[in-house]
């Protein structure tokens, strides 16, 4: 009894030492540095290029947020992590915003103690078929053979899309994306599943990406999203709004190339004049940024559509979802006053 | 012609009959004994020469080993594309180590094999001399890998990778275990209860449980039991899991050495009125470990190749940064050209480990020879 409540009371002090500490904010402006978790390699999300700098749509939100809170976007620290190491890593403080193509649930979001603050892509499981297979949907993938990650919420998607509409198929376990690239190469099975978008990564890398091609049909939702430790709120508001920034930047035509311009003048458009910090955005001193953060965002890193374009697009994924609401997508962001 | 005969008596030395000796005859006895040997000789031929035709075209006369990316490499022929490795040696090597201070990383390495010269090679000249700077080393690497002493600049963790990363886990891993499976080994035969329970359960609790699993501890339990804030660097937490891991195996190789002496020799040990410690430094040791030693190799070069299950939390060792290469868009796809890389780089270590082990072996066997 007596080390049952001395171990609660351990466990209450460490987690009262851990609310006590200083804001994150002000952690990140002591060190210099933004401590980013990130994939350890997927195409267009995050990967290293041959100088070694890391890249891709993930890595360019982490340099949003630095750019936000330190002015600098080269100011990342990038800690890689697993599917299995990414929330521990969060928790564990090894990293302020984990930007790892994270899927938000119900319960990583409650029962993990975590805030997704939005989604920054709409993702979904798709299949890819070779074309000489002749299917052009995925009811007409019967008695198919299945290369499936063993272990993920795909295939649990895959048995409760196929049960429900009566197909029968043959799953072949998995164990990475590596793998399956290598089976369904040669041949062992029909149709690989996986997120639509390391679909098309996977088609990419193929030596004929046009033998191949998805299937119409997206049969769960994968909503992606930078996430932040509970208990932070002004962290996961600065998070937030560096993501609206970039989503507004291409809504109201700000680039990379004219942002600098438009900061300097006055817009007729006066949401871009306090996005910009020409106007005063009534509330910004509490989130703690200055009034250029958005510049910083913008002209260092890029709106959204530049980082989509950049990154996504030399994978042939097209914007569909992850349009602006006005183009028919699912990215509505609110007013920004 | 018929078989030419002799009669008993003595003759001169006559050479053997031709066609028996020298490259013909070992190539009619072995390969052409028969019709149908003859026929799965020349099939034999036929069939090496297109693979061996095929491999070494894809490795080296239809390889591309300088372009900008696959499709470039595709152009220009199509066997292997060698420029995934080319234009990231520098990151298969060093990780994310910053460019400029990769110097530090070759003088720790060089030195490493000077450290290592006295401990390795009994014969050494100046061995004396030597010994001191090995003692001196741990500290010497440690603060040049690091940084942040004497106006180097201070190296996040989280740039290491590489083969950097491998060889700063396995030899941190296989210089850490070897004193402490000895000493597990020898409390394990302990006459002290205490001892040889600790022992006991320590060397049974880390066999019992796999690797990955102590990688997950170190990765995230560890984090839960410090206060948030304490950045005690995921390195160190690996290399103190691989330690544990690899000694506990190490122990109970060594106490496999230390049974095979006769009893005899520890009651002779003790009738001259040697203490334990004696016993152990002149008697025990120098025997255990000599009979040990393939053993203990095995091990080292098991626990060399599982420092590529740090991947599996994150870190980016050879196979990671290979991964990492693989989801560049300009690489993606060049799977077996980057594999087989980080492969011969495992296979030259741990080659050469084990030659090292037959030398020592051979050196050392002086009593059964």
């Amino acid at each position: 009894m007596k080390t049952k409540m001395l171990l609660a009371g351990v466990t209450a002090g460490v987690m009262f030492a851990g609310s006590v500490l200083a804001s994150t904010l002000d952690d990140v402006r002591a060190r210099g540095k933004l401590n980013c978790i990130i994939n350890t390699g997927l195409a267009g999300f995050a990967a290293p290029d041959d100088k070694g700098n890391w890249t891709g749509f993930d890595v360019d939100f982490c340099r949003a947020v630095a750019a936000a809170t330190l002015g600098d976007a080269d100011k990342v620290n990038y800690t890689t992590a697993t599917g299995k190491t990414r929330f521990t890593k969060l928790a564990a403080g090894e990293g302020e915003l984990l930007s790892r193509n994270t899927t938000w649930t119900f319960s990583r979001d409650v029962d993990l103690s975590q805030t997704f603050i939005g989604v920054n892509y709409y993702d979904g499981q798709g299949f890819m078929v070779p074309k000489a297979l002749g299917v052009k949907s995925a009811k007409g993938l019967d008695g198919a053979s299945v290369c499936i990650q063993t272990g993920t919420t795909t295939e649990l998607n895959l048995a409760e899309f196929f049960a429900g509409n009566n197909i029968k198929y043959n799953p072949v376990p998995i164990e990475t994306n590596a793998e399956a690239q290598e089976l369904y190469k040669a041949g062992r099975c029909d149709v690989y599943t996986t997120d639509a978008s390391g679909l098309y990564a996977t088609m990419m890398s193929f030596d004929n990406p046009s033998d191949h091609m998805v299937l119409p049909e997206i049969v769960s939702k994968e909503p992606l999203g930078p996430v932040v430790r509970h208990g932070d709120d002004q962290w996961a508001d600065i998070v937030a709004w560096v993501l609206r920034a970039m989503m507004a930047g291409e809504e109201k035509g700000i680039t990379s190339k004219n942002v600098k311009e438009l900061a300097a003048k006055d817009n007729k458009d006066k949401e871009i004049n306090r996005l910009l910090g020409k106007d005063p955005l009534q509330g910004l001193s509490k989130l703690g940024l200055s009034a250029d953060w958005a510049v910083n965002v913008i002209s260092q890193v890029g709106n959204y559509q530049e980082s989509f374009e950049k990154h996504l697009f030399p994978l042939t994924i097209k914007r569909g979802m992850n349009a602006l609401y006005r183009d028919g997508g699912l990215h509505y962001i609110p007013p920004i006053k | 012609m018929s078989e030419k005969t002799y009669k008993p008596g003595n003759y001169p030395d006559l050479p053997p009959p031709p066609g028996t000796v020298g490259v013909y005859g070992w190539i009619r006895k072995n390969l052409f004994s028969s019709i149908s040997n003859s026929l799965l000789t020349i099939l034999s031929v036929v069939l090496l020469y297109y693979l061996i035709d095929g491999i070494i075209g894809w490795f080296f006369f239809d390889a591309v080993f300088d372009a900008d990316s696959k499709i470039a490499c595709r152009k220009i022929d199509d066997g292997a594309c060698w420029a995934v490795i080319t234009r990231r040696v520098g990151q298969f090597v060093y990780g994310f180590y910053p460019e400029a201070e990769r110097w530090r990383i070759d003088i720790t390495f060089l030195t490493m094999f000077v450290a290592f010269a006295p401990l390795l090679y009994p014969d050494i000249p100046k061995r004396k001399w030597l010994l001191y700077f090995s003692v001196f080393y741990p500290f010497f690497a440690f603060v040049l890998i690091m940084g942040g002493y004497f106006g180097l600049q201070k190296i996040e963790y989280s740039l290491f990778g590489g083969f950097m990363l491998t060889v700063i886990l396995g030899v941190c891993g296989i210089v850490c275990s070897l004193p402490l499976g000895i000493l597990l080994a020898l409390g394990r035969q302990s006459n002290l209860t205490v001892v040889r329970t600790l022992s006991v359960c320590f060397i049974e609790f880390m066999r019992g449980v796999p690797l990955i699993t102590l990688l997950f501890v170190a990765s995230s339990m560890l984090n839960y039991f410090l206060p948030p804030g304490t950045n005690f660097s995921i390195l160190v937490r690996v290399i103190i899991m691989f330690t544990f891991f690899s000694a506990a195996y190490i122990a109970e190789v060594i106490r496999g050495g230390i049974q095979a002496i006769p009893k005899g020799q520890y009651e002779a040990a003790d009738a001259l009125g040697m203490n334990y410690w004696q016993k152990t430094r002149f008697i025990t040791l120098p025997q255990a470990l000599k009979i040990s030693i393939p053993g203990i190799v095995n091990t080292f070069i098991g626990l060399y190749k599982d420092t590529t299950l740090v991947v599996v939390i994150g870190l980016l060792d050879p196979l990671g940064i290979g991964r990492a290469a693989l989801a560049d868009t300009k690489w993606n796809g060049l799977s077996t050209e980057t594999y087989l890389f980080v492969a011969l780089f495992f296979f030259v270590s741990c080659f050469a480990m084990s030659r090292y082990s037959l030398w020592l072996e051979n050196k050392l066997n002086t009593d059964k020879k």
